[in-house]
């Protein structure tokens, strides 16, 4: 009897220990060095909370990242926390029971009215339940041009894709590659997405995208895009690099006039220290049509029978939607914060954009928001083959984006 | 394989002396109680797989296998996708230059080796020393090489010839031969220590009967010492076109399935389709028709190689 409360009493106070100070292995897949900058905020400020943050981060992007973390949820061994881009990513995991409930954090952070767009999390939310935790914005909708390159081809900087397409010719004559763009599928189709988004319009994008509406595809307003698209393959020949830093680090060094990518690019651009408006120019939109997409980064917390870690893992939920974490983090990645209510200290030009666009309303939903990951594995294995394959020409990957966007689901 | 050969006579012999026939079941029975747990392996992990694959790819399976039946539509879609018939192309034109490149090059390597030369130990460490590498390296190592801006085609321009151009891997039309040469330099090795292995393994009398007869080197190896190698043949093709089937780190690493998709392999399909595109149905088509594509090869070639045996 004795010894049986002794054992109990022992047990009550590892427990208790084990409460207090907490290790939670956090697996994500930011590893530039812009992104790794970041996520040493988020760390610290674990720390200081007296838990202790073990970084799980995988190389190679999240087409390498997502099925290391997926098969460790499955297998039985789940990191304490995972990075999943806002969206579809997860749906099954969720589905299958194996994501943690986080609805009390949300209610008792009051997420509902701080999360802005909201839109963020609704694709966190499925039947009336939250299942993560957004960490940051994203958008695609954004052109990098280096004024150097400009500036030695004696043209001015483009502001729009109408002024990039007319200019670039005199960019080829002065030895540089207009338009830098990395060899990997996720990339060629995401500048496409901003392509049809700036190019088509909304509306037309949204039918596309939300409605799977192929008869858009063929229509006019995508003509253009597919055309565009075309034309933009021609402005990247001579410029072979893998990784989107590398072509982002052509842009830098003024050996590639411009690249669409999204706002993570600015990260290289600060980390290079460069300033916006001087060295680098960027146009939301293309210039176009100022609209952004909200993609981004959540966090995800698989379930866990420990309770110890289980309160460590709400701990650490609604420690990344603090306002002081969202400013920390969101100022060393470049992105923008998941709630209107914080300022960003050192904002600068381009970041203030993105801001202005985001206090206006003017977003839609990302594309991992709309398609599922096959629908997109799809798009970017069509993109990439037309990208790498000079004879094929833009009406018939107009076709096959059809027939991939009329059999999504 | 040759010991069951030889070991077929010897049974048949004994239960002839002893007259009647013991169950084969029970022989050896230590020997069979050891095997267990591989014939246990053999059965649940890969037949138990196979089969458990095979079944799911009639379904609609997502991110986590789930029964709900699609009939043939994963094997539909498969075979409309530009990208698995590219695939297929792919491993048809690396598995056949590197049938005959990795057996070539490998004889004609241990040939030369078998003459007696000095520093063979040295030799042969250097040959098999490619093979220790993973592919992944190898892939990495050569990628480097053949990057235009750093690697072959730098070099060769630096000393002199300003218009040499050999940038196979963002040449799609080529792209392929890039990957052979990385896989060459890394398989070759161990065929040729198997070949050797073989050579050495012919008995020093034919060579001095052919002598004797007058029979040239190079005929000598041609008509007489390759028929006698058969065995080592045999064991050299299954493992090369294991290595052929299951190519996929290398393309990894070297060139990622690109430029745009002209390095695809079918097993980079698979692994796409399951784990990037969370649609582990279409996974299991793909797995499915490699297996199927190993098994038509595969059945035609043992019943030449054992059925007729057993007849005759």
């Amino acid at each position: 009897m004795k010894l049986t409360t002794k054992l109990l009493a022992a047990t009550a106070i590892v427990g208790a220990g084990a409460a207090h100070a907490t290790d939670l292995e956090v697996m994500h897949w930011w590893t530039s060095g812009g992104e790794a900058n970041a996520v040493s905020k988020l760390a610290e400020a674990w720390d200081a909370t007296g838990n202790k943050w073990i970084d799980g981060a995988i190389a190679g992007g999240g087409d390498t990242a997502r099925p290391i973390m997926v098969s460790r949820i499955i297998g039985g061994d789940p990191p304490a926390a995972f990075q999943f881009n806002h969206g579809r990513q997860a749906e099954e995991l969720i589905q299958a029971g194996l994501l943690m409930d986080l609805t009390d954090v949300a209610e008792a952070n009051h997420w509902k009215d701080i999360v802005n767009p909201p839109s963020l999390l609704d694709a966190c939310t499925v039947d009336g339940k939250v299942y993560c935790a957004p960490i940051n914005i994203h958008s695609w909708q954004w052109m990098w041009l280096s004024d150097a390159a400009y500036a030695k081809a004696g043209v001015p900087v483009p502001t729009n894709w109408e002024e990039f397409a007319a200019t670039a010719p005199a960019l080829q004559a002065a030895g540089i590659t207009p338009l830098a763009m990395g060899g990997q599928s996720w990339q060629q189709n995401g500048a496409f997405g901003v392509m049809a988004l700036a190019l088509a319009g909304q509306d037309a994008w949204l039918k596309v995208n939300k409605d799977k509406d192929a008869t858009v595809v063929m229509g006019p307003e995508y003509t253009k895009v597919f055309e565009a698209f075309g034309a933009a393959r021609e402005f990247s020949a001579g410029l072979n690099v893998q990784d989107w830093n590398q072509a982002t680090a052509a842009v830098i060094d003024g050996t590639a006039g411009a690249q669409i990518m999204g706002d993570w690019a600015q990260g290289e651009f600060a980390m290079a220290g460069k300033v916006a408006g001087t060295d680098y120019e960027c146009l939301p939109g293309l210039g176009d049509a100022a609209i952004l997409d909200t993609g981004g980064d959540a966090f995800y917390f698989p379930v866990n029978s420990d309770p110890a870690i289980t309160a460590a893992q709400k701990e650490l939920a609604a420690l990344l939607l603090s306002p002081a974490v969202q400013v920390s983090f969101n100022s060393a990645k470049g992105s923008l914060p998941i709630r209107g209510d914080v300022d960003l200290t050192t904002v600068n030009e381009c970041t203030q954009k993105g801001l202005d666009l985001l206090a206006a309303g003017k977003v839609v939903p990302a594309g991992t928001e709309l398609l599922s990951p096959d629908t997109v594995t799809q798009l970017n294995d069509l993109m990439t083959e037309f990208w790498s394959t000079p004879t094929m020409t833009p009406a018939e990957v107009q076709k096959q984006y059809a027939d991939i966007i009329a059999s999504a689901t | 394989m040759t010991i069951a050969e030889q070991g077929r006579p010897a049974q048949g012999r004994s239960a002839a002396s002893s007259g009647k026939r013991p169950s084969r079941l029970f022989r050896n029975p230590m020997s069979k109680i050891a095997s267990i747990p591989m014939i246990f392996t053999a059965v649940v992990i890969f037949l138990g797989g196979t089969v458990w694959t095979v079944i799911y790819s009639f379904t609609s399976s997502g991110l986590l296998p789930r029964l709900n039946w699609v009939g043939l539509a994963q094997y539909d879609r498969l075979w409309t996708s530009r990208k698995w018939i590219v695939s297929i192309e792919n491993l048809g034109i690396y598995g056949i230059c590197s049938l005959i490149g990795t057996l070539l090059i490998a004889f004609t390597l241990a040939a030369l080796l078998d003459r007696k030369i000095r520093g063979e130990d040295t030799f042969r460490t250097i040959f098999l020393y490619p093979f220790a590498l993973s592919f992944i390296v190898t892939g990495l190592v050569w990628q480097w090489i053949l990057n235009p801006e750093l690697g072959l085609q730098h070099i060769v321009r630096g000393l002199g010839w300003t218009t040499f151009n050999f940038d196979p891997l963002n040449n799609p039309s080529i792209v392929m031969y890039g990957l052979l040469i990385a896989g060459l330099w890394q398989g070759t090795g161990l065929i040729m220590c198997i070949m050797l292995a073989g050579l050495r393994g012919i008995d020093e009398d034919i060579w001095k009967a052919a002598r004797v007869d007058g029979i040239g080197t190079v005929k000598t190896y041609i008509r007489i010492i390759i028929p006698m190698m058969r065995p080592v043949f045999v064991t050299s093709l299954v493992l090369i076109g294991a290595g052929i089937v299951k190519l996929y780190d290398l393309v990894v690493a070297q060139t990622s399935g690109g430029p745009g998709i002209s390095s695809e392999v079918p097993a980079k399909y698979v692994m796409t389709a399951m784990f990037g595109g969370q649609n582990l149905g279409q996974g299991f088509a793909a797995s499915t028709m490699m297996l199927v594509t190993v098994v038509i090869i595969l059945i035609p070639w043992a019943y030449l190689e054992f059925g007729g045996k057993k007849r005759g």
